[in-house]
């Protein structure tokens, strides 16, 4: 036990709040609620620097560890694209720019932002700070292996920077790293460069599983009294079921790695048919290059919604707090994520539609993937129908939101287009595929994240962000990115392959020339003006104006803890005990615009709430 | 109020954008204008979502901002729009569906009268072979492939000895006649494609592939790798030179069998023999 804690008298205090709670009564008590079955957890408090903010065992400080570095490796990223972009709006401009690089850029580029910045960021960032806070808990259950899970990413980034240092460079394989070019000559960095990546891949995999193990358990196990499974935020939702979906399909990624690796060093042939190469036979043969596809995309199509199911859900919470509004459609909005993350294990074949396999799986593939649309568009109506008839405060989070909502449907529409396997035929492999995913697990899952980032700010560093600066913020980067990807569609349509270093003079490309550019100079702009964040966060913790407690009138757990920013254990001596679910916004009778999830009925009475 | 107007304005511009844009598909030269069709109807179905949902949003925005004295609305639930919703939705989604599922259903049954057309791929080229006075292709090999057996053709095949030897990154196609694309690679993953067909498939090595398609308009077409094949994919290039019936047999006549490069290797062969004997 905990010695600051003292959790077995807590308990019998709790129970003895029960005011008549005796079965049978003719006063029920409406405010009780069920004893916990389990004691408190054991948490260890670090005592020196390294062990608080170091080998920490506070899922806070890991969660902020994991957030920074997601965002340098999504620096790298950025830079990246800028060079890649450097090339394809003013080819021959960067002297250096080979293909080797401009491929090994591409490569990184796309593995860093999915894996490494985006999957990081929101489930070892957003979860690890937010879960045990929003579920009423003290910490992760195995605060342990969440340190070591931190580590473990940190050393995989360590090894995927490492690998622009080794001779021969980083792979410039294409994040979708398919082989037989992956670990060919021929491909850049297929020596060193590749086998760095594969490591990295698996001991992230390996971190990950740490790390998704404690969100999914404290969810499931840690929740405090009263947080039922319906009256959980729909971010924890969106974590939560991101999360089971992370446990399923890395393995997936972790068991290709491993063959790919066996492929290159010990020269089977799992991936590997018979080549002919610089007019050599090699001794690989009998291998399936499609075989790596499809655990490829068994891994990578779960990916991209557990990029996608957490932004869903914290978006949710961050339209429902600043509307002022319930989130409409609570429990649909929950079955949509469970259903979402369900049927994405059956969608993967979309992305491999030309790619040889037996073209009658297109049908399956294509009426699962249109399927899963129905449930998706379902989450965009209720976030519009959160909107409708609530009292929207439209500062920098609701833009953000707004933001992600436009990109999101964008892209979710054209996700239609590709998923529709003969549409898909002269589409994939374009830059329609591109502008696509961009718009759809790119921007709008990036908007999110900076809603997430200035709403959660005030509670994280117990400062506001400035509006004024997180406003041009918003509208650089929205109009940017629109601009980038929107058009980008339409060099689709032209036929413009990607992955193309150069595009030559083929005629009906070269009136996409002036498109490039213009393309190009937008992503340097967008680019640039993710500094303003940077600068916003630095002058804020500098000067900013402290936030008082629960800044924006919110109903969820993280906003009442003892002190802001929260300490180790976040509750101080007793954990809330929850009578609701988060979003009683506005509700009829009630004195504030919100009832907090820790406010019991009878402080309530005269309110029309509904029982949740 | 002026992030609703910025919000509007940008609807309004993607509108105008797709409907003046002047970067769009290039004329089809192919039987796949259902694809085009498909495409279009997607366009409508779902660029009318896209606005209907934004506009909405812009309305929320403009009629529903923030006042101190005013309370939103309190209604956790409402069954029967939502049920509603479901299914329009499912609905639209499966109009979308059928078509595609429809034209797939074509692009999967490759038409009887549809001559072959193999397609060797490399690292970074293209090489054609066409089946001769049989109709019919020699079986192959890769370890097979040698500088007189470039598609590695099984020399006791007798299907074989006919084939029909293009020695060029050039293929020339019989207007209106479907044409079933058969790939191959030696090596990596490559991918035929021409943008004006709308067809394509990846070359897997390993197995032969195919998808099919009939040129309707003569003229000259760039070929285009379309799946990432290492350091030299973007300058992988072909052509195609889509022909009437007569131009393609005079064409066709002026091109090598199997049997005869094999011939014309081995009098090579005794002639450099010859010569350094001299």
């Amino acid at each position: 036990m905990s010695d600051e804690y003292d959790n077995n008298k807590s308990y019998q205090a709790q129970s003895s709040e029960v005011i008549d709670g005796s079965a049978g009564s003719v006063n029920p008590d409406i405010d009780y609620v069920r004893p916990a079955e389990v004691g408190e957890q054991d948490l260890y408090h670090g005592h020196s620097f390294i062990e608080k903010w170091v080998f920490c065992q506070d899922a806070k400080v890991i969660g902020v560890q994991y957030f920074l570095t997601a965002v340098f490796t999504g620096i790298v990223g950025l830079i990246l694209s800028w060079l890649m972009r450097l090339q394809l709006g003013f080819p021959g401009l960067a002297g250096f720019m080979t293909a080797e690089h401009y491929y090994q850029f591409v490569t990184m580029h796309g593995m860093i932002m999915v894996v490494y910045f985006l999957t990081a960021l929101f489930l070892g960032g957003f979860g690890n700070y937010l879960i045990p806070l929003m579920v009423g808990a003290r910490d992760m259950v195995f605060p342990y292996v969440n340190m070591l899970s931190f580590w473990m990413f940190f050393v995989a980034v360590a090894v995927l920077m490492a690998s622009f240092f080794v001779p021969g460079g980083p792979t410039g394989a294409g994040w979708t790293l398919y082989p037989p070019q992956t670990i060919l000559e021929g491909t850049p960095g297929s020596g060193m460069g590749i086998l760095l990546m594969l490591i990295s891949l698996s001991l992230f995999v390996i971190g990950f599983t740490m790390g998704g193990l404690n969100y999914m358990i404290t969810i499931l196990q840690a929740r405090t009294r009263g947080m039922t499974l319906m009256r959980m935020p729909l971010t924890v939702w969106g974590i939560f079921t991101a999360t089971v979906l992370a446990m399923l399909a890395f393995p997936a990624l972790l068991v290709s790695a491993i063959m790919m690796t066996l492929d290159k060093v010990l020269q089977t042939s799992f991936f590997m048919p018979t080549i002919l190469k610089a007019g050599e036979v090699l001794e690989y043969g009998g291998g399936s290059p499609i075989l790596f596809q499809h655990l490829f995309w068994f891994f990578g199509h779960p990916e991209v919604y557990i990029v996608a199911l957490p932004a869903f859900g914290i978006v949710s919470d961050l339209i429902s707090v600043h509307a002022r509004k319930n989130i409409f459609g609570y429990r649909m909005m929950v079955w949509a994520i469970v259903g979402i993350g369900g049927l994405s294990f059956f969608v993967w074949a979309h992305h491999m539609y030309v790619s040889g396999m037996n073209p009658w799986f297109g049908f399956f593939f294509a009426t699962t993937t249109l399927i899963i649309a129905v449930p998706t568009a379902m989450k965009v109506y209720n976030w519009i129908l959160t909107l409708w008839r609530g009292n929207i405060r439209i500062n920098t989070v609701m833009l953000w939101c707004l933001g992600f909502i436009v990109t999101f449907v964008n892209g979710g529409i054209t996700g239609i287009f590709l998923g529709n396997v003969s549409v898909d035929v002269p589409l994939s492999d374009t830059y329609f595929v591109i502008a696509h995913f961009h718009m759809v697990m790119g921007i709008a899952p990036l908007m999110v994240i900076m809603g997430a980032v200035y709403h959660w700010f005030p509670l994280v560093a117990g400062k506001m962000l400035h509006e004024g600066l997180g406003k041009w913020h918003f509208w650089i980067t929205f109009l940017g990115a629109y601009s980038i990807y929107f058009p980008m569609h339409y060099l689709g349509f032209i036929g413009v392959p990607r992955r193309y270093f150069e595009m030559y003079d083929s005629p009906y490309m070269t009136s996409a020339v002036g498109m490039n550019e213009f393309i190009s100079i937008a992503a340097f702009i967008v680019g640039a003006a993710q500094f303003i964040l940077v600068f916003n966060i630095i002058k804020t913790l500098k000067t900013g104006k402290k936030a008082e407690q629960n800044p924006w009138k919110a109903n969820s757990l993280e906003w009442y803890t003892s002190t802001v920013p929260p300490e180790h254990g976040n509750f101080g001596d007793r954990l809330p005990v929850v009578h609701r679910w988060p979003y009683d916004f506005s509700v009829p009778g009630a004195k504030d615009d919100f009832i907090p999830q820790t406010t019991a009925p009878s402080e309530v009475i005269h309110t029309e709430v509904e029982k949740t | 109020m002026h992030a609703g107007i910025i919000f509007l304005l940008v609807i309004i511009g993607s509108v105008l954008f797709h409907i003046f844009t002047p970067w769009y598909w290039t004329d089809i030269a192919s039987n796949w204008k259902g694809m085009d069709d498909t495409i279009t109807l997607t366009f409508w179905v779902g660029g009318g979502v896209f606005v209907a949902v934004c506009l909405f949003m812009i309305y929320c925005v403009f009629k529903y901002q923030h006042k101190e004295e005013r309370r939103a609305e309190y209604k956790p639930e409402d069954k029967k729009l939502e049920k509603i919703l479901t299914w329009a939705t499912t609905l639209g989604v499966c109009a979308l569906l059928a078509p595609g599922l429809i034209i797939w259903n074509q692009y999967v049954n490759v038409p009887k009268n549809a001559i072959e057309v193999d397609v060797m791929a490399w690292q970074w080229g293209w090489q054609y072979r066409l089946p001769g006075a049989d109709g019919k292709l020699g079986t192959t090999q890769v370890r097979n492939i040698a500088d007189n057996n470039p598609f590695g053709i099984n020399p006791d095949d007798p299907f074989g000895k006919d084939d029909i030897m293009v020695e060029s990154d050039v293929i020339n196609l019989e207007n209106n006649r479907p044409v079933k694309i058969l790939l191959r690679s030696v090596d990596v993953l490559h991918n035929w494609y021409v943008p004006q067909f709308r067809a394509k498939m990846d070359a897997v090595p390993g197995t032969v592939t195919f998808y099919w398609f009939e040129p309707n308009k003569v003229g000259e077409y760039e070929v285009l790798c379309a799946e990432y094949c290492g350091v030299g994919h973007y300058a992988m290039r072909g052509g195609v030179e889509v022909q009437d019936k007569a131009d393609y047999e005079v064409w066709l006549s002026e091109q090598e069998t199997f049997e005869q490069l094999s011939a014309r290797y081995e009098k090579l062969n005794v002639d450099g023999n010859k010569l350094a004997k001299k």
